[in-house]
């Protein structure tokens, strides 16, 4: 089976600074994939190119079947080719109600006259409550997303990616600031989703990598470092170095 | 789910009632058809106040609902009331030039009313040929296309080229602001071929009803103004109520975030921008004929940002917010700048509301900015919310 | 009597050499008594001529006392005389011809002479070749003005007579340059006047395009049959060179060709014709085209009651048969070549200077538009405000400096006071709106947008209902006044140039803050990272506090330099605002270097536009905001963007 996502030697700098440094990467279908690494490493700056937000200065980023060149899309169109993405921060739509959030986000035609003329179907609602259930927010639908709590956005934010059905998961620190309960609810959410899709999680947090229990990419200044089962690279003398300091 | 419009929004139905009855009790009052209690030149007022609210709420959709502060929007209600003066001016200066020229021994032969057209309307800005945009001037059907045409070309091809570069924020309320400083600028030059600062006039005549009186086709305009404003309040209210209503509000909160969930942002944004342009540019085209006059410095940029600020007193991301702000200043406005509002001696200093409104007009905004950023509405849902939990 | 015989005696006798001529200028003027006495424009040329002529000494300070008024004649005898003030209201008579008194004489026994302006004028004239030669170099310099206003065939050889003696070097090349015009216009020998056109080569002077252009001043000819004997500048073609129907007009004018029945013409003959509601048995009624009316004149001319029309194939035949040229007034091919030639030269020097020019105008309007912008950019880079106040601060300062100008007559000292004033009323002000409104309105850029946008409104109108509507002066020091000039093609006022000065101040001097002083550095910390700032003791408060007072400060500023060159009015900001945001977008927020070049560029391109489109600066203004919009579309940023996380999403 051939790579889900595809990204070769890519390059991009920042006013002399380099944030990715010929960094090559792949993942394939269905799998989960953990990517740690210190501060500065380019974690985020990966993401913002994969996602369309950042244009590497050189490389090739490549995606799904047919294979797509993601470098060429929009924003919009890379997450209609099947790419979500949850930020570190938890964003939802504070205004709107959970099911509006969901609604919105239901892997329905996105372009603006089709919506103008959308009515909620049968099918769209009990998709929206099969996706309540999952992400434990049954009871809050009409709720103001503002309202819930800290976790609770953050597992909306993930109900909002499984939503739009994607092919390629990126979870920014899903974790950080969740509770011990809310941490074992946000493992199993996306152990469950990288079932059927790959899910790549970006994560500080080694206890919640270890329960993960997933393939590990380190990254440092801006290229791979080591991969492998997480007790493999902690072990790798280059990832103590850096991780322990010089 | 499935629920009709009224039912997700209750205040459409308020509203559109409340409006038919105001409709109805001001015709029953007025000149033209009542009992001629409310005189012509109020009639024309309220009847203008109609169209500023309908603008308003294409402000509120484009600003409230999307977030983009257009401070341009004028410029499109502007336009729309120069293709239509353009009707009206040339249909009546036909009329008058045919009824002239039909003294004359010989009949007048169409190169010589032309002629003497050209001369009648443009020989203030030194010139006698009709340009070429007033190619369509003599039909109405044309012009009526051009009042919805040529605005959403426009705001088409800005919204284009301002949205695909992503700018946004205050860059793009500068943006728009720049637009419409260009477009006034334009038209002040004489070789504009719309008379330069002159402007259309006399476009209060409508042409082939002359033997109408003046207070029958201001109630005619009247009810014309009511009724859009209606539609437009159905238009609008339809389209921020379902999906497309929370996603330009998602593309308002958080632009990228919408964007990322697979949205063309842009898209939306510039679906907005068209469409409110032309509702605005409908209002400007029922306006004018009442104002009896459209001149460039209708368009200049303040105005526009006079439209943002209406709103904001209102209340924007409610609709019916933006018609309490509009028709509150607007109305304010008139009666403190007529004249009417009484001055307040001080003994040392006489305080002239035609001089001070303006100062308290911007304190006002000032302090409806600061205090109260909800506007008017934001105190009527207060207190509707108040209702319901008591 | 005698005394005056026994005086005139003893300057003949003290004159010896002289004694002829002496006796000369006298007799001459006597001989011309009747003219002198009642001159006119029309009958004094022959005496003056007579009199330059006889090219007796005295003959200048005569005509000059003459044209001066100050020439007096005796009752008695009809002699002229000058005059000095004596004791006892009497005056001292001093003889034209010697310089030598000549006896009191009562006030009454004289008339004073005084000729009209014209006569004066033509006096004027013939004093030019003694003034030419003047010893007093301001004398001189007058005379040539003169001339250079009032060229006359006549002064080509007095001109060129003076030049060899002229002690000054610059008077000298003035003498010889007009020397040269003179030659082009009036000159006799081919050569000598081709050497002449030729000289000029590359001089951007008014005065040589005016010399050279009347010699190729042209007139379009008709002739049967290829010109010859004329200086021909072109051959025409009908049709594309010249209209079909100019050269018609042409054919009939001299007489060549029926002329055409004007429609109005035609109109009226159809009037004339009615006859019982009928034109040659059309009825009236059913001339409601110009063809059915044309056919009706047809129908008329058919008759012989009016003349036939032209048609179109007689017309096209008529020019057709005949030549049509551009023909030089001038005769003489070899000058008009000669002229042609230099003229086209002198267009590449002229462009060039006019090049310039226009940069120094832009570089002008680039000034004004850095100094109105610049506090902006300040207050938008640092802490992310839009002011739409911004333009109310100009106004304030603007005022500031017409009333000091109440409270200090002196201008000079005026400026120098209202300089600082208004910097300080503006910074009040500003700190005032930044305390009181923007404060609270952080991170809300749209809604502060909006705020200010309010207390602009009232501001203004506040300004308004002090000031009235009507502008106020603003009036510079007298040494601001005038300009400084390159050549007739580039000057620049020097009230502009002391706009530039004032800008490259404020530009040394925000650099030298922002980056020399703890107070720079702590704004550009805030600018950075506010949360990061603050923890290191900075109070991001204060600072964007003074940021604000700088940037309003300086917008005071601005507002007394826009007073200088504007009126001063409540929507004198208001002007400026939309091309400040315009200059603070296109540079790139966040950087004077920014600003400096978006000012620079839009400055340069508004004097360009204009340039190519002189008439008309209101369609200037609009194509240059189309131009930034585009502009925006490439370079969203500006020309100088920050790049990176820095700069924000």
């Amino acid at each position: 089976m051939s790579a889900l996502l595809e990204v070769t030697s890519i390059s991009v700098s920042f006013d002399g600074f380099k944030a990715i440094n010929n960094l090559s990467f792949e993942i394939g279908g269905q799998e989960l994939r953990a990517i740690i690494g210190p501060n500065g490493a380019g974690k985020t700056t990966f993401m913002d190119i994969v996602t369309g937000k950042t244009r590497p200065d050189e490389g090739r980023v490549r995606f799904g079947e047919p294979q797509l060149d993601l470098l060429r899309l929009s924003e919009s169109q890379i997450a209609r080719a099947g790419v979500g993405r949850k930020f570190q921060r938890p964003t939802v739509f504070e205004a709107q109600s959970v099911r509006d959030n969901l609604t919105m986000a239901l892997s329905n035609d996105r372009l603006p006259f089709a919506v103008l003329r959308y009515k909620p179907s049968k099918e769209d609602d009990g998709r929206v409550s099969a996706l309540a259930e999952e992400i434990g927010l049954s009871g809050e639908l009409d709720r103001t997303a503002g309202e819930l709590s800290h976790g609770q956005k953050q597992w909306l934010e993930i109900g909002i990616l499984l939503a739009q059905e994607p092919k390629l998961l990126l979870v920014d620190e899903p974790a950080a600031g969740m509770t011990l309960g809310e941490r074992e609810h946000t493992t199993d959410l996306l152990r469950r989703a990288a079932e059927t899709r790959a899910v790549v999680v970006v994560e500080h947090d080694m206890e919640f990598v270890r329960r993960l229990d997933c393939k590990v990419t380190v990254l440092h200044e801006g290229s791979v470092l080591a991969e492998g089962t997480l007790d493999h690279v902690t072990a790798n003398s280059d990832v103590i170095d850096v991780y322990l300091g010089r | 789910m499935e629920r009709s419009l009224f039912a997700r929004q209750p205040s459409v139905l308020v509203f559109i009632g409340l409006l038919a009855l105001f409709t109805i009790v001001i015709t029953i009052l007025s000149e033209g058809f009542g009992l001629g209690i409310v005189s012509t030149s109020f009639i024309k007022i309220l009847g203008k106040t109609l169209c500023l609210c309908l603008i308003a709420i294409a402000m509120d959709l484009v600003w409230g609902y999307c977030g983009i502060l257009s401070l341009g929007h004028f410029a499109f209600f502007g336009l729309g009331g120069y293709m239509i003066g353009m009707w009206l001016m040339y249909e009546r200066t036909k009329d008058i030039v045919i009824a002239s020229l039909s003294g004359g021994e010989l009949p007048a032969t169409p190169e010589e009313i032309t002629e003497a057209i050209g001369t009648q309307i443009f020989g203030v800005v030194g010139g006698a040929e009709i340009p070429v945009v007033w190619y369509f001037a003599d039909s109405l059907f044309a012009q009526l296309l051009l009042v919805v045409l040529v605005p959403g070309l426009l705001a088409l091809v800005f919204g284009w080229l301002a949205f695909r570069s992503r700018v946004t924020g205050v860059y793009l309320s500068i943006l728009t602001q720049a637009m419409t400083l260009a477009l006034s600028l334009y038209l002040f030059q004489n070789d504009s071929g719309l008379r330069g600062n002159n402007g259309l006039s006399g476009l209060q005549n409508i042409p082939g009803l002359t033997e109408v009186s003046q207070s029958v086709v201001s109630a005619w305009f009247f009810l014309a103004s009511a009724l859009a404003l209606g539609l437009g309040y159905l238009v609008a209210a339809w389209v921020v109520s379902g999906k497309f209503g929370n996603v330009i509000r998602a593309i308002r909160d958080d632009e990228a975030r919408i964007r990322f969930m697979g949205y063309p942002v842009e898209a939306y944004k510039l679906v907005v921008f068209t469409l409110t342009a032309v509702i605005a540019a409908i209002a400007g085209a029922l306006y004018y004929p009442q104002a009896g006059i459209i001149n460039p410095a209708e368009i200049a940029p303040i105005a526009s940002i006079y439209l943002a600020v209406w709103v904001a007193i209102g209340g924007r991301g409610r609709l019916y917010g933006a018609v309490i702000g509009a028709a509150t200043v607007s109305l304010l406005s008139s009666w403190f700048t007529g004249g009417q509002a009484p001055s307040i001696p001080l003994g040392f200093y006489t305080i002239d509301w035609v001089d001070w409104w303006q100062v308290l007009l911007g304190l006002g905004f000032v302090l409806v900015t600061l205090f109260a950023p909800k506007g008017i509405g934001g105190l009527f849902d207060r207190l509707v919310r108040k209702d319901a939990a008591s | 009597m005698l005394r005056i015989i026994f005086l005139l005696l003893a300057a003949l006798l003290a004159f010896a050499p002289a004694n002829a001529q002496d006796a000369d200028l006298n007799a001459l003027l006597e001989t011309y008594r009747t003219k002198i006495e009642k001159p006119s424009r029309t009958t004094i040329g022959p005496v003056l001529d007579a009199l330059v002529e006889s090219q007796l000494p005295g003959v200048a300070v005569f005509l000059e006392k003459w044209r001066e008024k100050e020439l007096w004649q005796r009752k008695s005898d009809g002699r002229f005389f000058l005059v000095e003030k004596a004791d006892g209201g009497k005056l001292m008579l001093i003889d034209v011809a010697t310089g030598e008194q000549a006896g009191l004489a009562e006030k009454n026994d004289l008339d004073n002479l005084k000729p009209n302006s014209g006569v004066r004028g033509v006096i004027a004239g013939a004093l030019v070749q003694f003034q030419l030669s003047d010893p007093d170099p301001e004398r001189r310099l007058q005379a040539l003005t003169a001339l250079e206003r009032a060229p006359d065939a006549s002064h080509l050889s007095i001109l060129r007579a003076a030049i060899d003696s002229e002690p000054d070097p610059a008077i000298k090349a003035r003498k010889e340059r007009l020397q040269r015009l003179l030659t082009i216009q009036f000159g006799s020998d081919q050569a000598r006047r081709v050497a002449a056109i030729e000289s000029f080569a590359g001089d951007p002077g008014v005065d040589a395009r005016a010399a050279l252009n009347p010699l190729l001043a042209t007139s379009i000819k008709v002739f049967d049959t290829a010109p010859e004997g004329v200086n021909v500048a072109r051959l025409l073609t009908p049709g594309s060179d010249i209209d079909a129907e100019a050269a018609y007009q042409l054919l009939v004018d001299a007489g060549k060709a029926r002329p055409i029945v004007p429609l109005a013409d035609r109109k009226q003959a159809l009037i004339d014709n009615i006859e019982n509601g009928m034109v040659a048995g059309t009825p009236v009624a059913e001339l409601v085209s110009q063809s059915a009316r044309d056919r009706a004149y047809l129908a008329l001319a058919a008759n012989g009651t009016v003349p036939p029309l032209v048609t179109r194939e007689e017309q096209r035949q008529a020019v057709a048969d005949h030549v049509f040229a551009e023909v030089y007034a001038e005769p003489d091919p070899v000058l008009t070549t000669a002229a042609r030639e230099t003229l086209a030269n002198i267009s590449g020097t002229v462009g060039f200077y006019q090049f310039l020019d226009l940069a120094l105008d832009g570089l002008s309007l680039a000034s004004i538009y850095f100094l109105a912008a610049i506090g902006l950019a300040i207050t938008f880079g640092v802490m992310g405000v839009i002011n739409m106040a911004h333009g109310e601060f100009i106004m304030i300062g603007a005022y500031t400096g017409y009333v000091v100008q109440q409270f200090i007559p002196n201008y000079t000292v005026s400026i120098i006071v209202a300089l600082p004033l208004a910097f300080a009323v503006a910074f009040l002000a500003g700190v005032a709106l930044e305390r009181l409104v923007i404060r609270y309105l952080a991170h809300r850029p749209l809604e502060t947008l909006l705020a200010t946008f309010g207390v602009s409104i009232a501001l203004q109108q506040i300004a308004k209902n002090i000031f009235g509507t009507q502008a106020r002066p603003l009036t510079s020091p007298s040494w601001l006044d005038g300009a400084w000039v390159l050549n007739d093609v580039v000057s620049i006022s020097y009230i502009r140039i002391a706009i530039f000065v004032l800008a490259l101040a404020f530009l040394g001097l925000l650099l030298f803050v922002l980056n020399k002083t703890r107070l720079g550095l702590e704004v550009r910390a805030v600018t950075q990272n506010p949360r990061m700032a603050s923890s290191m003791g900075i109070n991001p408060d204060r600072i964007n506090m003074l940021t604000f007072g700088l940037g309003s400060g300086i917008a005071g500023i601005a507002g007394v330099a826009i007073g200088l060159f504007a009126k001063v009015t409540s929507e004198l900001g208001s002007g400026y605002i939309v091309q400040s945001f315009m200059t603070v977008v296109v540079g790139g927020v966040g950087n004077i270097w920014g600003t400096l070049a978006g000012a620079g560029m839009i400055g340069s391109l508004q004097k360009l536009i204009e340039f190519f489109n002189p008439s008309n600066t209101l369609a200037a203004q609009t194509y240059m905001i189309i131009f930034i919009i585009i502009f925006i579309q490439f370079r969203p940023k500006g020309i100088i963007a920050l790049k990176g996380r820095a700069a924000g999403d």
